[in-house]
């Protein structure tokens, strides 16, 4: 809940930035290694902007790998079930190098026209 | 349609916070510690523990996180050091902002070493960085040995695992190699101590890791000048 409320704030902090327009949607990255469930952020976020001015705002959510880079043939590459063993050369000198990320990616924002006027003033 | 670029992370309000701990405790050499584990692993058995080992002019604190009542600070505050709970009234984890309030009182140049138990969850609290030199998880062996495989976050995230209750080894159908074998996966070359907190078994090793993390944060200034 707390992260969906930070994606929340991240989103109004922008909008101040683009006058004129609304938030579609907000993309967000989230690392295999993260500890978010998906499905639990989804149900917060729709829960938290339920009956607000941002009721319409979608959310969209990318799912990023485990990846490792090899320290001897610098070779890069996705960890699938914890084995973070090189597939090129078998050396266990590997490090992670992405799978942790929590990041806002976007936010997709549309201009106020004729047609959304109604949408503005019920804000 | 515009596609407005973010890149920045969630939580960069409470990094932003964490920075400054991080910087603050940089500045006063301090270690800063955050514990991490389930309800009832035994977090607090190993405070009380450590603190109960550590000299009494040593200068060492704590905060501890629960959702409710002071119970923890109440079982810590025996050991006469600053104690001081932090009760988040139902969030799930503690967060850079309530450590800055709670440290607000106490003058940091008096401190060496600060340990912070976090509430007892293994999802969330690996999101929110405190300011923490480390994270250390604890894990119980009255627990599954594939924790580390469910929960891989907070194993990846932290520099060590604490195994502990091992004199319920026999009792219980938990296989500690293979526990440490499912840490290492999640997170290769993670060091481990084992201990009992009921019967001292392992609290050596983790006072020796705990002593080697001291001396290493210490700072150029704070170290004897000879002549």
């Amino acid at each position: 809940m707390a992260i969906a409320n930070s994606v929340l704030e991240a989103v109004r902090t922008e909008m101040g930035l683009h006058p004129g327009t609304y938030p579609c949607k907000v993309g967000v990255r989230i690392g295999e290694l993260a500890a978010i469930d998906q499905d639990a952020l989804r149900f917060c976020f729709e829960a938290i902007v339920h009956e607000t001015d941002l009721e319409s705002l979608a959310l969209g959510i990318e799912v990023c790998p485990r990846r490792h880079r090899c320290q001897v043939c610098e070779r890069e590459f996705v960890v699938r079930d914890y084995d973070s063993r090189c597939p090129q050369c078998a050396s266990l000198e590997t490090t992670c190098i992405s799978g942790d990320e929590l990041e806002l990616a976007y936010l997709e924002v549309e201009e106020y026209g004729p047609s959304t006027v109604g949408a503005k003033s019920s804000q | 349609m515009d596609r407005v670029p973010l890149e920045r992370k969630v939580l960069s309000e409470n990094d932003r916070v964490a920075a400054e701990l991080r910087a603050r405790f940089q500045e006063h050499g301090i270690l800063c510690l955050n514990l991490i584990s389930s309800p009832g692993s035994g977090k607090t058995s190993l405070l009380e523990r450590t603190l109960e080992t550590l000299p009494r002019h040593d200068r060492v604190a704590v905060l501890t996180g629960d959702i409710q009542t002071e119970n923890d600070a109440n079982r810590l505050k025996r050991f006469h050091f600053p104690v001081k709970q932090i009760t988040t009234g139902g969030t799930c984890h503690l967060d850079a902002r309530m450590i800055e309030r709670h440290l607000a009182d106490w003058k940091l140049e008096d401190l060496d070493l600060l340990f912070i138990e976090n509430v007892g969850n293994l999802v969330c609290p690996s999101s929110y960085d405190l300011g923490e030199a480390a994270k250390i998880v604890v894990l119980s062996v009255t627990e599954g040995e594939d924790k580390p495989l469910k929960y891989p976050s907070i194993f990846f995230k932290s520099d060590l695992l604490v195994l502990s209750k091992i004199d319920l080894l026999p009792y219980v159908p938990f296989d500690i190699e293979a526990a440490a074998e499912n840490a290492r996966k999640v997170h290769p070359g993670m060091e481990i101590v084992k201990v009992s907190c009921l019967t001292g078994n392992g609290l050596h090793e983790w006072m020796v890791w705990l002593e080697e993390r001291r001396k290493a944060r210490k700072p150029l200034a704070q170290q004897p000048v000879s002549g």
